[in-house]
């Protein structure tokens, strides 16, 4: 679609220099390996820095990085999105983050229930969707609560400061540590390694991934988010495969510490439990699902309201959509460009598959940055 | 939604923090923060919290990075800079 971008140009602003010396070095720890390695990272973010600065040209052709299932918007599964149009439809004030709106569920987005005259709000955080109760005590405000644990440390934290009493929760909060599980423990998948998200371990502290590594056999790295943190990432990541050494290593000290936030995490932990939930297009994760505790069912939209998805679903556009790639490619198994519907009909304007939804999708990310962000591909 | 955006305190008023992200003021909620935050501190922006007091020696750093990216790219076909733009004016004018 575009020209692809020259990687040497856009790293002008982050020395260069040191990125050739990072891409040579990683290059002949691939070699040494003697085999193609194929690594995975699982934040948006990541896809956004390594799809802008085109960082993957700087890889030798044995490395691949792959983005796993790490937009929460993207793994949001259709009948979670069905619940939250219907309490919108049977008259509830639904508010939440805006990458959200157009995220469709079986057959309707929120977008789609506030173009046929429901009350659908976009907050910027849960404390505004508070604020929003707060200033409207005759409605019922009801905060779809999407995102990963970072996020769903803030939704935690307005549940324990008293949020007013018209104010109810539908959490879709997902898990990180528990996808990555999934994805290791998948047949078809192989994955050598895994680049874990800085801002995620700011909470949880980069010891979570502790046990994970020695019961998979795979190392973990924690990075940052400017391509020189990425590529030093890869780096030790490649280094500890090519050693067999499955442990964890913090490439991102300077925000991550090895316990994280332990009082948000003891936040976390008061008002969620977690629970075994379908992700979008990847299976059931166990334990993925944060949930209100018992304790909360006040505040749980799910038990507060009697939330009847039937007429808000279609089985006809259950079928449409059934070609979309986006499991495969949240698996590692494929990218976009292999999906049939990618650039069309699946766009940003009028997405099919939740990837091309959010800006943290791959899809999405892929399609914005000119279609494909593999410069080598097209050398 | 996960990009954390730093940004400068410049009043405090108990868990409520007025910060400054490249000249648009924010209301921060400071209940998650694990450090105490002083006017003048730079912290990281999660979806309307502080999640991390970002290190003195590490704020130069930073904010020469997004200074970087919203400048060179021109914005306009920058994905990153309308989300980083976007995440920080967007909560100025929600219903």
């Amino acid at each position: 679609m575009t020209t692809p971008r020259d990687p040497t140009l856009e790293l002008k602003f982050r020395d260069p220099a040191r990125a050739r010396a990072l891409a040579g070095a990683l290059a002949q720890r691939v070699a040494a390996i003697g085999r193609p390695i194929q690594v995975m990272h699982v934040c948006g973010s990541h896809e956004q820095a390594i799809a802008r600065f085109g960082l993957r040209a700087l890889f030798p052709p044995g490395l691949t990085l792959i983005m796993g299932p790490g937009c929460p918007v993207c793994v949001t599964d259709a009948p979670e999105v069905d619940e939250a149009v219907a309490l919108a439809r049977q008259g509830a004030r639904v508010c939440t983050y805006g990458d959200m709106l157009r995220l469709p569920g079986t057959a309707l987005s929120l977008a789609d229930a506030a173009a046929s005259g429901a009350r659908v709000d976009v907050v910027y955080s849960v404390s505004h969707a508070a604020e929003l109760a707060r200033r409207h005590p005759e409605e019922e405000v009801v905060f779809l609560a999407s995102g990963f644990e970072t996020t769903a440390v803030a939704t935690a934290a307005v549940a324990l400061a008293g949020p007013p009493k018209n104010l109810s929760i539908l959490s879709v909060h997902k898990y990180v540590p528990a996808a990555m599980e999934v994805v290791a423990a998948s047949p078809a998948t192989r994955i050598d390694g895994f680049v874990a998200a800085g801002h995620a371990a700011i909470i949880t502290g980069w010891e979570i991934f502790e046990p994970f590594a020695a019961r998979t056999g795979r190392p973990v790295v924690v990075a940052g988010f400017e391509p020189l943190d990425i590529l030093a990432a890869v780096l030790k990541l490649v280094e500890l495969i090519e050693a067999g050494d499955a442990s964890v290593f913090n490439a991102y000290p300077r925000c991550v510490s090895k316990e994280g936030n332990r009082p948000a995490q003891g936040s976390l932990w008061k008002v969620f439990e977690p629970r075994d939930g379908v992700w979008r297009g990847i299976a059931t994760v166990k334990g993925g699902n944060l949930e209100l505790r018992a304790e909360l069912a006040h505040l749980d939209a799910r038990r507060r309201f009697r939330i009847d998805t039937a007429p808000v679903r279609d089985a006809a556009a259950e079928v449409r959509s059934e070609r979309c790639r986006c499991g495969e490619i949240m698996l590692g198994l494929a990218t976009p460009a292999e999906c049939p519907l990618y650039g069309s009909p699946c766009v940003p304007e009028a997405p099919v598959g939740a990837c091309m939804v959010s800006s943290e999708g791959t899809c999405r990310i892929w399609h914005t940055y000119g279609g494909v962000p593999d410069l080598r591909e097209n050398a | 939604m996960c990009l954390g955006v730093p940004g400068k305190v410049l009043a405090i008023d108990g868990l409520s923090a007025t910060v400054d992200f490249f000249g648009v003021r924010k209301e921060l909620r400071l209940d998650i923060v694990d450090e105490p935050v002083a006017v003048g501190d730079y912290v990281l922006n999660h979806v309307g919290f502080a999640i991390r007091r970002i290190p003195p020696e590490e704020v130069q750093e930073t904010l020469a990075l997004f200074d970087q990216i919203l400048e060179i790219t021109g914005a306009k076909e920058d994905l990153m800079a309308l989300d980083v733009r976007g995440e920080i004016a967007s909560g100025k004018d929600e219903a």
